[in-house]
């Protein structure tokens, strides 16, 4: 398991892919914003959490495509699920290797985006706690979404229309946590629900995930 | 399934599991549908004049009540397709009927429809009653959210070229999507508290829609109920007629 975790995570690094695009993706939907809306203060600071959750987001999908595609194209598949390792562990292996290469760096970065979009103090801490609880279930249900659109050619757009419904719970309590925060309210509920909703995916999506991967693989 | 089934000599299946054969369920479509193009339609018509011309307006909304009887109709199929959709794919999953999985295909397009008149309508309704076309209530955005998983299940089907694979990755979706829907239902809850009415019909309340209105919209709920199965059984039967088709091309290009 260790080994397909270094695995991944070399190839994630030294391929330069995922690491940087995903950053660089979710500066640009940042800085964008204002451009869009007009360099009104008050107004950033009051969109600033659903912004920033909605670039964290979007940043996750679009490097969802790789995390199955390239294994697929080589055959590693194939041997992953002929591997005494069960398919459900491998592909949390996959989904936890996804997260260090973009999660992580998404909740590390979310603070200076949070200073560009002008987030209130309160926020900060908020913001990087529901991305740091949150971004782990985008990353697993992505991986369900990537196995099941592994066999699709160019199958980046169907898996947007799919894997963009599942995460609105997620969005829904992950924003609520870093808006309340930023005002000054108390967060308890939506961050209960959200680390709930994390808990529970991350438990249980995979079974799902290996379920459709088996089917691809067929 | 009893012990006395598993250790009796395997014999034909009988009852309901015998129209998973594609032959006997099209025998039974096609004595079924004409009776039930005929109630949909008697039904649907009574219904409708029923209520649109024989009811009297609300005293506070005046004649846009009246649109009750394509909204909550439409909108109580919209749920219940989806719903038809998680059985048909567990039994497809669980079973392996091909009839079943179709039906659940068949079903979707009619769900998308369903789904969009009850948001139509509620627009319809909305503008003059809220004075607006569309607000992000509870009810409301659940039902887009509903649309979206709509589209992507009948999205992926339109993927995936191989039937079989198409059938278990649709399923699977279905299912994990069924989940999903429901959290959302309860996540839009929580962010936004609604405008929308409580449920205009339950069997565990006393008070539901007034008696004037509330029959004629039962005649209408039978009538959109016994569309819904015409229309998927009719649907059904072309999928498997598609499927013969195809099968006997790919025999005739062999041969």
């Amino acid at each position: 398991m260790t080994a397909l975790l270094t695995r991944d995570l070399a190839l994630a690094i030294r391929a330069g892919g995922g690491f940087g695009l995903g950053l660089a993706f979710f500066l640009i939907v940042t800085v964008m914003v204002p451009f869009a809306v007009g360099p009104v203060p008050e107004l950033l600071a009051r969109i600033a959490p659903g912004v920033l959750w909605l670039g964290a987001l979007l940043a996750c999908l679009l490097s969802l495509d790789r995390l199955l595609a390239l294994d697929w194209e080589d055959g590693t598949l194939d041997l992953l699920a002929t591997s005494p390792l069960p398919l459900e562990a491998a592909l949390s292996i996959k989904a936890l290797a996804h997260w260090i290469t973009t999660g992580l760096p998404l909740v590390l970065i979310s603070p200076v985006l949070g200073v560009l979009m002008n987030l209130p103090g309160p926020g900060f801490v908020w913001l990087v706690v529901s991305l740091a609880l949150g971004t782990p279930a985008l990353s697993v249900i992505g991986t369900f979404g990537a196995a099941l659109t592994v066999g699709v050619k160019r199958g980046g757009l169907l898996m947007s229309l799919l894997v963009l419904p599942l995460y609105v719970p997620t969005l829904i309590f992950g924003a609520e946590v870093a808006r309340r925060g930023a005002q000054g309210m108390d967060p308890t509920t939506p961050l209960l629900m959200l680390a709930g909703i994390t808990a529970g995916v991350v438990a249980l999506m995979p079974l799902a995930s290996a379920a459709a991967l088996r089917v691809n693989l067929r | 399934m009893s012990m006395s089934n598993e250790t009796a000599a395997p014999k034909r299946p009988s009852g309901f599991w015998s129209y998973a054969n594609p032959v006997k369920f099209l025998g039974l479509t096609e004595r079924v549908l004409p009776a039930l193009w005929l109630l949909s339609g008697l039904s649907l018509v009574v219904g409708l004049i029923w209520g649109f011309f024989f009811t009297p307006d609300d005293f506070r909304q005046g004649s846009t009540v009246k649109i009750i009887y394509l909204h909550v109709p439409s909108a109580l199929m919209a749920i219940n397709a989806w719903f038809m959709m998680l059985v048909a794919s567990l039994i497809w999953l669980i079973r392996r009927h091909h009839v079943s999985v179709l039906a659940a295909k068949a079903a979707a397009p009619v769900g998308v429809a369903m789904t969009l008149i009850a948001l139509f309508t509620g627009a319809v309704w909305g503008q003059p009653m809220w004075g607006t076309w569309w607000a992000w209530d509870p009810r409301l955005t659940s039902f887009l959210i509903l649309f979206l998983f709509y589209l992507g299940y009948m999205a992926l089907w339109a993927a995936i070229e191989d039937p079989d694979t198409a059938a278990d990755l649709t399923s699977v979706l279905c299912l994990v999507g069924s989940v999903f829907a429901v959290l959302s239902r309860y996540a839009v809850n929580f962010w936004n508290q609604g405008l929308h009415q409580g449920a205009s019909l339950s069997l565990d309340k006393e008070e539901n829609v007034a008696d004037v209105f509330y029959f004629p919209l039962l005649v209408c709920i039978a009538g959109f109920v016994l569309l819904f199965f015409a229309l998927v059984l009719y649907r059904t039967g072309t999928e498997i007629r598609l499927r013969r088709a195809r099968a006997l091309l790919a025999r005739e290009a062999r041969a």
